[in-house]
């Protein structure tokens, strides 16, 4: 119910009365409907889900939480803690 | 406190048995995962059974004289479209049977091709088809000795099906085979995976994708002579076609009676397939390939037989993604890029793309 | 892949299982419910890097698993027929209904199509003006959207030969049935992402208050479901049970307003059935009576089959956490990917299919070199 990936728009036009918009997903690109995030330009980052985009990826939230995290990961390495998680043969 | 878990499977995307199993033929029986080998094991074999068939290989490996040792294969090409970016039903017919047979260590020599055509094809088609046939022929080497055409009702045929069988001689001294894998053996893949699937679903247009992609359709024999010239230590070959690499290690597994263990950050991708997954749904690790070749080689050998292949035309982006090992047995592992352990199983049935 | 690939670093997810490691002092039972957690969090072998303490239960939030046998047995009677192309999302072509499953169906010469977008189903619908196009509207909050998109687009174009077979889900009441359950384990949920994404998380906040149990909104990447997981422990071991969003970038707490209207004009509220679980009220969503004419089961007439569930399938139990599939005596029995006995071994997400495949390896103990 849940897979929805992260594309760029790179075009938006009209099309039977819906608004819809060309999504470049990395290489592949597909068409998807933006009715439902009307606000969305050329260049924005949406999440898209079976052909509708549902929500716009905030790309400075996007860069806070990683910041967040990479400071975590930073104190991790400060204080020389162990690298944990793996399974170790 | 230790952390030691036991890993964890992940299939993917995949479509599990259906309820009815053996009453009617259904598209995963095709798809060359656990389904289709259940009705190669359930029914074909029971009838069939001979040492040869058994072995379950990319072809047949007989001795016509103790000196002379012959690959046999056959295949069946029902692709959809028949165009595609890189590639078409001729270049696949050819290519595919060339590469079943070299996969044994063998050179390819003959090929034969019949033709079912349907009522009503464009003869432009059909000559387009034939002549792609003869220019993947010539790049591999080999010729096309005997033939058959038939022509079936409109509508009993994709446009055409074309069916051909390979013979190819063993080169001397080789035993090349699924069953040979050794634990320590490393395991090498000849380049990036799934361009085949993932282009032949972006040119079927049903789901609505474009990606700039091409098939890797191609002949591997000379890639694979050049790896057996380099080193004697070429345990096992497979070409990885329906099923993906997922399902050929599964396979080498069994038959080896070992365990693989890959290292996902090793096994290359292309952004345009990985993209194409993600969006689907799909793990790229069950996506057909028609381009690329497994190998298990001994490890003191791996370095050299990866530099041939990184020499030849279609070895370009040669790299090693794992290795054999004692256990456990008959299953393929692979450490995640996060660093967990996961079990790789074979395709069950068809790939499908999912919402969830 | 942007906003993709950085949130499946090694590095920020040893960090963040460092964090959770140092944040716990007892156990806790954490319940995600959307396959699309569980399939990241078993694709990446999440539960094998998490501390022991922190336990995920894989709640009922795969729409596979908890379509109700009634609905797939009238999506069969329905594709069956000659003159309807029947067009499904993947994910559903796989269940086995009372007796057969859309494959089968395919294979007896049902026009069954696998479609990536509801909008490709209308487009069928435009294309084949002679044939009557059906299309499975499955699916959680995520879906609903698209698929009443689906409904109101047909009406503007003023198509007389497409309709849908609904088959939609809510979070929200799922997750209070489960709390209620006197069995119930679960201290904290991971909520999902674009569930959220779509209905914002407002609605969770009732619940958080009423059962005091802390609510985090949760992506899919590996550390997003760390994030999640680490947020959750946090309140947990500081008595705290709030609703927070560890998926800033996605979601906002109002969610998406056109999608929500969209749902409302389309849409209502109704009593739904959850295979394995039985009525849950108020937790699922229907056409609304102006819509009828797209509604299939009106256009079919379709009765159902009585449905037939197997009396050895505890799916319920492990849907609700109660139990694990190790815990059913038809697991690995009588009851194989290969021959499920009940939707949760059906499905990749399903936590039976999950648990199935994790047991195989358990007969293989080294460690991998």
């Amino acid at each position: 119910m849940c897979l929805g990936v992260p594309g760029r728009i790179i075009e938006i036009y009209e099309h039977e009365g819906l608004r819809k918009c060309k999504v470049d997903f990395g290489g592949v690109v597909r068409e998807a409907c933006l009715d439902f995030v009307p606000q969305a330009e050329v260049g924005d980052y949406a999440v898209i889900h079976v052909g509708f985009a549902i929500s716009l990826v905030s790309q400075q939230e996007a860069q806070e939480t990683l910041n967040l995290l990479r400071q975590i990961a930073s104190v991790e390495q400060e204080l020389g803690a162990q690298p944990s998680g793996e399974v170790r043969p | 406190m230790s952390q030691v878990k036991e890993p964890v499977t992940f299939e993917g995307a995949v479509c599990p048995v259906p309820v009815h199993l053996g009453d009617t033929i259904v598209l995963g029986h095709g798809s060359g995962g656990r389904l289709m080998r259940g009705l190669i094991e359930g029914l074909f074999l029971p009838e069939l059974d001979n040492p040869v068939l058994r072995a379950g290989n990319d072809a047949g490996r007989v001795a016509v004289r103790d000196d002379v040792l012959l690959a046999i294969s056959t295949d069946s090409h029902v692709v959809w479209p028949l165009f595609f970016p890189g590639g078409d039903i001729g270049r696949l017919a050819v290519c595919g049977t060339v590469n079943d047979v070299a996969m044994l260590g063998a050179e390819p020599l003959y090929l034969t091709a019949s033709f079912i055509l349907e009522e009503g094809l464009d003869t432009g088609v059909l000559h387009r088809v034939v002549q792609s046939m003869k220019r993947a022929a010539v790049e591999a080497g080999v010729e096309i000795i005997a033939g058959d055409t038939k022509v079936v009702e409109k509508g009993k045929a994709d446009g055409l099906y074309i069916t051909t069988a390979g013979v190819g001689r063993i080169y001397p001294g080789v035993d090349i085979g699924g069953h040979r894998a050794q634990p320590g053996d490393l395991m090498l893949l000849s380049g990036p995976i799934g361009d085949h699937g993932i282009a032949v679903l972006g040119a079927r247009g049903e789901l609505g994708f474009e990606a700039k992609l091409e098939s890797d359709v191609a002949p591997l024999n000379h890639l694979v002579r050049a790896m057996l010239e380099a080193s004697p230590g070429v345990h096992v070959l497979r070409d990885p076609t329906r099923g993906g690499v997922a399902t050929a290690l599964n396979e080498i597994a069994r038959a080896s009676g070992v365990g693989i263990v890959l290292e996902e950050r090793a096994i290359p991708v292309r952004p345009a397939v990985q993209a194409a997954c993600e969006m689907l749904g799909f793990d790229p690790l069950f996506v057909a390939n028609e381009g690329k070749l497994l190998a298990a080689v001994a490890p003191e050998h791996a370095k050299a037989t990866l530099e041939a292949m990184r020499a030849q035309p279609y070895g370009g982006n040669a790299v090693i993604i794992g290795e054999v090992t004692a256990e456990p047995l008959g299953r393929v592992l692979m450490k995640t890029v996060i660093g967990s352990h996961r079990v790789v199983d074979e395709l069950s049935g068809e790939l499908l793309p999912r919402i969830c | 892949m942007r906003f993709v690939d950085e949130f499946r670093d090694p590095d920020l997810a040893r960090a963040t299982l460092a964090e959770i490691r140092k944040t716990v002092t007892r156990p806790w039972v954490l319940m995600e419910i959307c396959g699309g957690q569980t399939h990241s969090i078993m694709r990446y072998g999440l539960e094998q890097l998490l501390p022991r303490e922190v336990e995920l239960v894989h709640g009922p939030g795969c729409p596979v698993c908890v379509t109700p046998l009634e609905q797939i047995d009238k999506a069969l009677e329905i594709a069956s027929r000659p003159e309807v192309i029947f067009a499904s999302y993947g994910d559903m072509l796989r269940v086995p209904g009372s007796g057969m499953d859309l494959f089968s169906v395919r294979a007896a010469g049902g026009d069954v199509r696998v479609v990536y977008s509801p909008l490709d189903a209308v487009r069928l619908a435009q294309q084949h003006t002679d044939r009557e196009v059906v299309f499975f509207a499955i699916g959680f909050e995520t879906t609903a959207p698209a698929n009443a998109m689906a409904v109101e687009h047909a009406k503007e174009l003023g198509l007389e030969n497409f309709s849908v077979l609904v088959s939609h889900a809510r979070v929200p009441p799922a997750m209070h049935a489960i709390l209620r359950s006197p069995d119930c384990r679960v201290q904290g949920f991971l909520a999902a992402g674009h569930v959220c994404a779509v209905m914002g998380y407002w609605e969770y906040r009732p619940v958080a208050e009423q059962y005091h149990v802390p609510i985090v909104v949760t992506g899919f990447e590996p550390i997003d479901i760390l994030q999640g997981i680490l947020m959750a422990v946090r309140q947990l071991e500081g008595g705290r049970a709030e609703v927070e969003n560890a998926y800033p970038r996605a979601v906002v707490e109002g969610g998406n307003e056109p999608a929500q209207e969209m749902i409302d004009r389309v849409f209502m509220v109704c009593d739904r059935k959850w295979r394995g679980i039985g009525n849950i009220p108020s937790s699922g969503w229907c056409l609304r009576p102006e819509y009828a004419r797209y509604d299939a089961e009106l256009r079919f007439a379709v009765s159902g089959i009585a449905p037939q569930e197997s009396e050895l399938c505890l799916s319920g139990a492990i849907l609700q956490g109660l139990k694990k599939p190790p815990d059913c005596p038809a697991f690995g029995r009588e009851c194989t990917p290969e021959a499920p006995q009940g939707a949760t071994m059906v499905s990749s997400e399903g936590a039976c299919a999950a648990y199935y495949r994790y047991g195989l390896s358990e007969r293989a103990t080294a460690s991998p070199q």
